[in-house]
């Protein structure tokens, strides 16, 4: 499944560790990750496990300190440089100075993009996550939830083939994290792109990935990494399958197991 | 009569006064004194506004207002002739009065206003009543304690030396305001401005720049006017030149400040998208930066008003307001000095204003504009 497409992102032995006052502090020790083009892979542990820090050495954020890593066959400031990817932070970070569509527009701007170039993405994409009709509010006049589905569309704008998204629906509630789960389902089957996805929520990996990989922490590292059954298209309600049950059990073992490592 | 008692503490404590006026009896020592007939239409008006609130409160707001004011202009109009020789009857009326104008204000700050109109001509007549009161009493006293002059003109003595004087106010703000202190509060500013984005830029700026310009805020404007004047000469040059160094600086500290507003996150985001250093200041760090700049502007406008008028001392021309100032206070012309303090004031209220106009359009989204 993943061995025949081309490598997106390929981390071996990858290392970051922290200069802090209270001593070096391990955030990612030993990590080895090969993430194919047009998978669904999600990262999930306890906090402190370094996913974050392991979605941001991609993002060419943090500079790893040893190991290897490449994306898209670049270096990761290569593939920043390039506009390789779309980030997705954990609030929706727009600028409340602009409205939605000045929002989204904000990468097209920076990357030169023309007026009318930029005008057919912004109706694209905010049509892609249902925002139409929202394009002249500022930010602060919308809920949290389209909030977030607005710095989705900002980083889908400038068409990336990959997303990588820290926990993006963390602060939302669970009625509307389940409709933008679904949603992100719906956009990634039609747009077949590539998504690193950062969670602490078991059902969201289990729901969303076609790979879930579990990090432990101290010092934060890969403990498992489970390929998904379940088929492409979910309904909501696949959540109550035995399949889904059993990968979810698996994955909270491996939550488990890097517990008790310490 | 249950319905015709007050129904205010303010209505009472007027009721009580115009009761001890009646004892103390009469309003002035000098003769002539108030005529009989004056003096009962003070006390009609007042009880007039006493009953107020007996009244519908439409009708109510519009008797506690003609009442309280009608009578406190009746009491400064029988002044005259009289100065210096109110007795307590007299101050007890004004304090009545001015009670019953508190009522007034209070009743109409429980006014819900449905229109837009309304509401804004309820938002001037509240700080104009308040306002008009300090002009009231300050005149009562002056004129009814008979204050010198020299200490304290009172309020109608220094309006008609603003109206007997406007082409000379008018030429000291020319030279004051539109000169001096417009160009050195736009130079300041914009130098102030243009600093913080170098120091911002370049490591070595920072740590050699910010200490340097705390300095120069630091330094006595008393000390440098007179050197400002040796240099750049008597007229408005050298006044612009203080205003300069007393504008640089905040400016300087506040866009610093807002230059380091934005968050981790948004700065991270512009990252992601490889944006350069110069997309990144216009496209997010000044816009963040705006309420610091704002600030500082708004604190600039006042400090530019004081910093020409005080400089204005060391040496200028025959015209401007703080040469006006220190000459008419050698030449006791008192109320000359006070109209030149008025027309500053008022001055540096409308250049305040119109600072705080252009924050409310720019930074319309931060949330101290907004509202929550």
């Amino acid at each position: 499944m993943t061995g025949a497409s081309p490598a997106v992102v390929s981390a071996s032995k990858l290392g970051l560790t922290f200069q802090t006052n209270d001593g070096p502090v391990q955030a990612l020790s030993n990590v080895d990750l090969t993430i194919g083009k047009g998978e669904f892979v999600s990262f999930i542990g306890p906090s402190g496990c370094g996913k974050t820090t392991l979605l941001r050495v991609i993002a060419d954020l943090e500079k790893p300190t040893s190991g290897a890593i490449s994306v898209n066959g670049m270096t990761p400031e290569q593939a920043r440089q390039s506009r390789a990817y779309g980030y997705v932070f954990q609030a929706a970070a727009l600028y409340p100075w602009r409205t939605i569509e000045r929002n989204v527009a904000l990468p097209l701007e920076i990357m030169g993009l023309s007026r009318a170039e930029q005008a057919a993405r912004i109706k694209r994409t905010l049509d892609l996550v249902n925002l139409s009709g929202f394009e002249k509010k500022y930010p602060w006049q919308l809920s949290g939830g389209m909030q977030q589905r607005a710095s989705i569309a900002r980083a889908l704008a400038f068409d990336a083939d990959l997303l990588l998204m820290d926990e993006p629906f963390g602060a939302l509630d669970e009625i509307v994290r389940d409709h933008l789960n679904e949603q992100l389902l719906e956009l990634w089957e039609r747009t077949n792109k590539t998504i690193c996805f950062v969670t602490h929520s078991i059902p969201e990996a289990v729901y969303l990935s076609t790979r879930i990989v579990v990090m432990s922490p101290r010092p934060g590292r890969v403990s498992d990494v489970i390929e998904s059954t379940l088929p492409k298209k979910r309904p909501l309600d696949i959540r109550e399958t035995p399949e889904f049950l059993a990968i979810a059990a698996r994955v909270r073992d491996g939550l488990r197991a890097g517990h008790s490592y310490d | 009569m249950s319905s015709l008692t007050p129904r205010s503490w303010q209505g009472y404590a007027a009721l009580v006064l115009l009761v001890g006026a009646l004892l103390l009896w009469p309003l002035v020592s000098a003769t002539p004194g108030y005529g009989m007939a004056t003096t009962v239409l003070i006390f009609i008006l007042l009880l007039v506004a006493i009953e107020a609130d007996n009244f519908p409160p439409m009708i109510g707001v519009a008797l506690l207002f003609l009442g309280a004011h009608g009578a406190a202009w009746m009491l400064l109009a029988g002044i005259t002739g009289n100065e210096g020789s109110a007795r307590g009857s007299f101050y007890l009326l004004l304090v009545a009065a001015w009670f019953l104008a508190w009522r007034c204000v209070t009743v109409l700050s429980s006014f819900r206003p449905t229109s837009r109109w309304a509401s804004t001509a309820l938002r001037l007549v509240i700080p104009a009543i308040f306002g008009a009161w300090i002009l009231i009493i300050w005149e009562a006293v002056t004129r009814g304690a008979g204050i010198p002059f020299i200490l304290l003109p009172p309020p109608s003595a220094i309006g008609a030396r603003i109206v007997g004087s406007l082409p000379v106010l008018g030429a000291d703000v020319r030279q004051t305001i539109f000169k001096a202190v417009i160009f050195g509060y736009v130079v300041g500013s914009i130098a102030g401005f243009l600093v913080a984005i170098a120091a911002d830029r370049v490591p070595f700026l920072r740590r050699g720049l910010l200490p340097i310009g705390n300095m120069v805020s630091a330094l006595p404007i008393i000390g440098v006017a007179p050197i400002m004047v040796m240099w750049f000469g008597f007229d408005w040059q050298s006044k612009a030149a203080v205003v300069i160094i007393m504008t640089f600086f905040p400016m300087l500290v506040n866009t610093v400040a807002g230059l380091a507003a934005s968050g981790h996150m948004e700065r991270d985001l512009m990252r992601t998208y490889a944006s350069s250093y110069w997309q990144t200041l216009f496209k997010l760090r000044l816009p963040a930066a705006a309420p610091f700049i704002f600030n500082a502007l708004k604190i600039n406008s006042t400090l530019a008003l004081i910093g020409a008028i005080v400089a204005e001392f060391f040496g200028t021309p025959v015209v401007g307001m703080g040469f006006r100032i220190s000459t008419e206070v050698g030449r006791m012309n008192i109320d000359m000095v006070w109209a030149e303090i008025a027309v500053a004031a008022l001055a540096g209220s409308v250049f305040y204003g119109v600072v705080a106009l252009f924050e409310r359009a720019v930074t319309f989204w931060h949330p101290s504009v907004r509202g929550g």
